[in-house]
């Protein structure tokens, strides 16, 4: 039985979880910010977008601060995982703790900082954090979860039927990595692409008509990809392609983050998603001219 | 002799101004920048930089003013060549015209209109910074061949070379020079867009060893389109990119394509990474890097229309 949640890091995705959890349980945040959770902790939460709703949160900067929470969702940036990772070591031994980074590997960060059940989660849902205490669910779009290195099965089913109770789009699947595979070689292909060309994940992504069409690399990318994946014995989930194309007659263009994160000047999570593919690559002996182009600069 | 410099930009006013110079060389601008044209009629076009001269051009924007000339020297944006030469072809009936620009394909859209066609490829440089006036940042070599499909006939070319040394560019005429132009291409089409997409300078991009890598990448595939059409390169590409790389010689430089990105103009992408990619697929040769690099920079023209 889960009685109460904790989400590390408070950004678009963390925001989502925290508030929707807070309908079904005790919900915590850990913030970086004493002042972000400060201003939770004074005004609540809001969602707005596909759901409108206030949610009661408690938070802090400072884990020893806050009660011992049955699940951990740590939600920062992969780029942010390391700190939050370190930021919970030590702390709430009793806990389950699942991450939902973006590329692979995350749960290998984890480990380094505590012997928690881990659960592997990739989240396909998208939001905008408009304050500190307002973030807007844009796409309602699913989290998947799966055991990583040994929790039950069960386990991981509890944690999803408490955010599909809690009005998320989430499934447990028994092996998370077909799912972490589509959206890692989905993300090496589309987030590169996003940012080195400033285009927002639009029909140039799927035109393949002429030679110097985006969706001809964009295809490429995501073939290398599969081959790594196939070396990697890995089958996918979903096809990568097919996601894209369905992705890009959504209407509205989604900006991918790194896109967001090369026009605000940010660190991107290039190392993390293309450099996670490059690496598998090398690992199981793939040639990724392609991935390993992009995956360098700025 | 009369010579039109058709594309009055910077490199094409380091041709005119300076052949401007002899005295026995009458020189006329095409070009459509309106000021820039009245400036050059009004006080010359003058030169500043690498070489101080002033030239007296007769420059227009009117094509059907343009008469009868020699030579002419296309120099506009690859782009701008099948439009340029279709406007002026009527001044080179009688004469032939060559081409110093960058990339591949701009012999062939003259040849559409023109008889006799010159292949060029040059490396002087420079940025209009006023109209009329252009600064000349890089000296250097220029090199002129018969375009073989159309050929101008060498003694022809050897006239023209022998005009541009005489006037303070030295030029070669070569019975090939396809060489030095895919050289050049390569150079180009392997540094240029790297620049353009991460907006680093040549010397920031050539140290960077991963970047470093991909520029080598790009020049391997161009090579292996070369070899593939029988053609020799007359030096290798990759010693031009680390001499350029050095402090004291390009390490500073935005590429044209990185200025050209940052003032959201159209790129010459499709005539440098595209133009390897046609004609590797015309010889059977792979080129997933360049075709990568092309969509990216289409991708990032593209951007700006949203």
């Amino acid at each position: 039985m889960i009685r109460s949640t904790c989400v590390v890091g408070a950004g678009a995705i963390g925001s989502l979880y925290a508030a929707h959890l807070a309908r079904v349980g005790e919900s915590l945040v850990l913030t970086r910010r004493p002042e972000h959770a400060a201003a939770l902790n004074a005004e609540g939460l809001r969602v707005s977008g596909r759901h409108d709703f206030e949610a009661r949160v408690t938070a802090a900067a400072d884990p020893s601060v806050l009660p011992e929470p049955d699940v951990v969702i740590i939600a920062t940036k992969a780029t942010g995982l390391e700190p939050a990772a370190s930021a919970i070591a030590g702390h709430w031994p009793g806990a389950m703790v699942m991450t939902v980074q973006n590329g692979l590997g995350a749960e290998e960060i984890v480990r380094r900082h505590g012997a928690w059940q881990l659960v592997s989660g990739v989240t396909f849902m998208s939001g905008t954090k408009h304050s500190d205490t307002h973030v807007e669910y844009i796409l309602d779009t699913p989290t998947w979860l799966g055991p990583w290195s040994g929790t039950p099965f069960e386990r991981v089913q509890e944690i999803a039927a408490l955010l599909v109770e809690s009005g998320l789009q989430v499934e447990a699947l028994p092996d998370l990595r077909p799912a972490q595979w589509s959206k890692l070689i989905f993300n090496a292909s589309v987030n590169t692409v996003a940012a080195l060309t400033g285009l927002p994940h639009d029909g140039h992504f799927a035109a393949e008509g002429r030679d110097a069409d985006l969706g001809r690399l964009v295809r490429g990318l995501m073939d290398e990809g599969k081959r790594v994946a196939a070396a990697a014995g890995v089958e996918l989930h979903d096809d990568p392609w097919a996601m894209n194309v369905l992705a890009t007659k959504r209407g509205s263009a989604h900006y991918p983050s790194m896109l967001e994160d090369v026009q605000a000047r940010r660190p991107t999570e290039i190392d993390l998603i293309t450099g996670a593919l490059v690496r598998e690559a090398e690992r199981h002996g793939v040639d990724a001219p392609l991935h390993t182009a992009p995956c360098t600069g700025s | 002799m009369r010579i039109c410099v058709v594309g009055c930009g910077a490199v094409g006013s380091l041709f005119a101004a300076n052949l401007a110079q002899l005295g026995d060389v009458e020189v006329w601008a095409y070009d459509l920048a309106r000021e820039h044209v009245e400036a050059i009629n009004l006080d010359g076009l003058r030169l500043s930089g690498a070489g101080d001269v002033v030239g007296r051009v007769r420059a227009t924007r009117d094509a059907t003013e343009l008469p009868a000339c020699d030579f002419g020297i296309v120099a506009t944006k690859a782009m701008h060549t099948e439009s340029a030469i279709r406007e002026t072809a009527h001044a080179f009936t009688a004469g032939c015209v060559a081409t110093v620009q960058n990339g591949i394909g701009n012999e062939e859209a003259i040849a559409q209109h023109v008889d006799r066609v010159i292949r060029g490829t040059t490396f002087p440089a420079g940025k209009v910074i006023a109209p009329g006036h252009v600064q000349w940042d890089v000296k250097g070599d220029t090199t002129l061949g018969p375009f073989e499909p159309k050929p101008a006939p060498q003694e022809e070319v050897e006239r023209l070379a022998g005009a541009c040394t005489r006037a303070g560019l030295p030029t070669q005429a070569v019975p090939d020079a396809r060489g030095p132009q895919w050289r050049k291409v390569i150079f180009n089409a392997a540094t240029n867009p790297i620049g353009a997409l991460t907006g680093l300078t040549h010397g920031r991009v050539c140290e960077d060893p991963a970047l470093r890598r991909l520029v080598s990448g790009l020049v391997d595939e161009g090579k292996a389109v070369v070899a593939a059409q029988g053609i020799e390169l007359d030096a290798d590409p990759e010693e031009l990119i680390d001499h350029a790389a050095k402090p004291e010689v390009a390490y500073d430089h935005k590429a044209s394509m990185l200025q050209d990105v940052e003032a959201r103009r159209q790129t010459e992408i499709d005539y440098l990474n595209g133009g390897i990619v046609r004609f590797g697929a015309e010889h059977g040769v792979p080129t997933p890097l360049n075709a990568a690099i092309w969509a990216l920079v289409r991708g990032l023209e593209e951007s700006w229309t949203l």
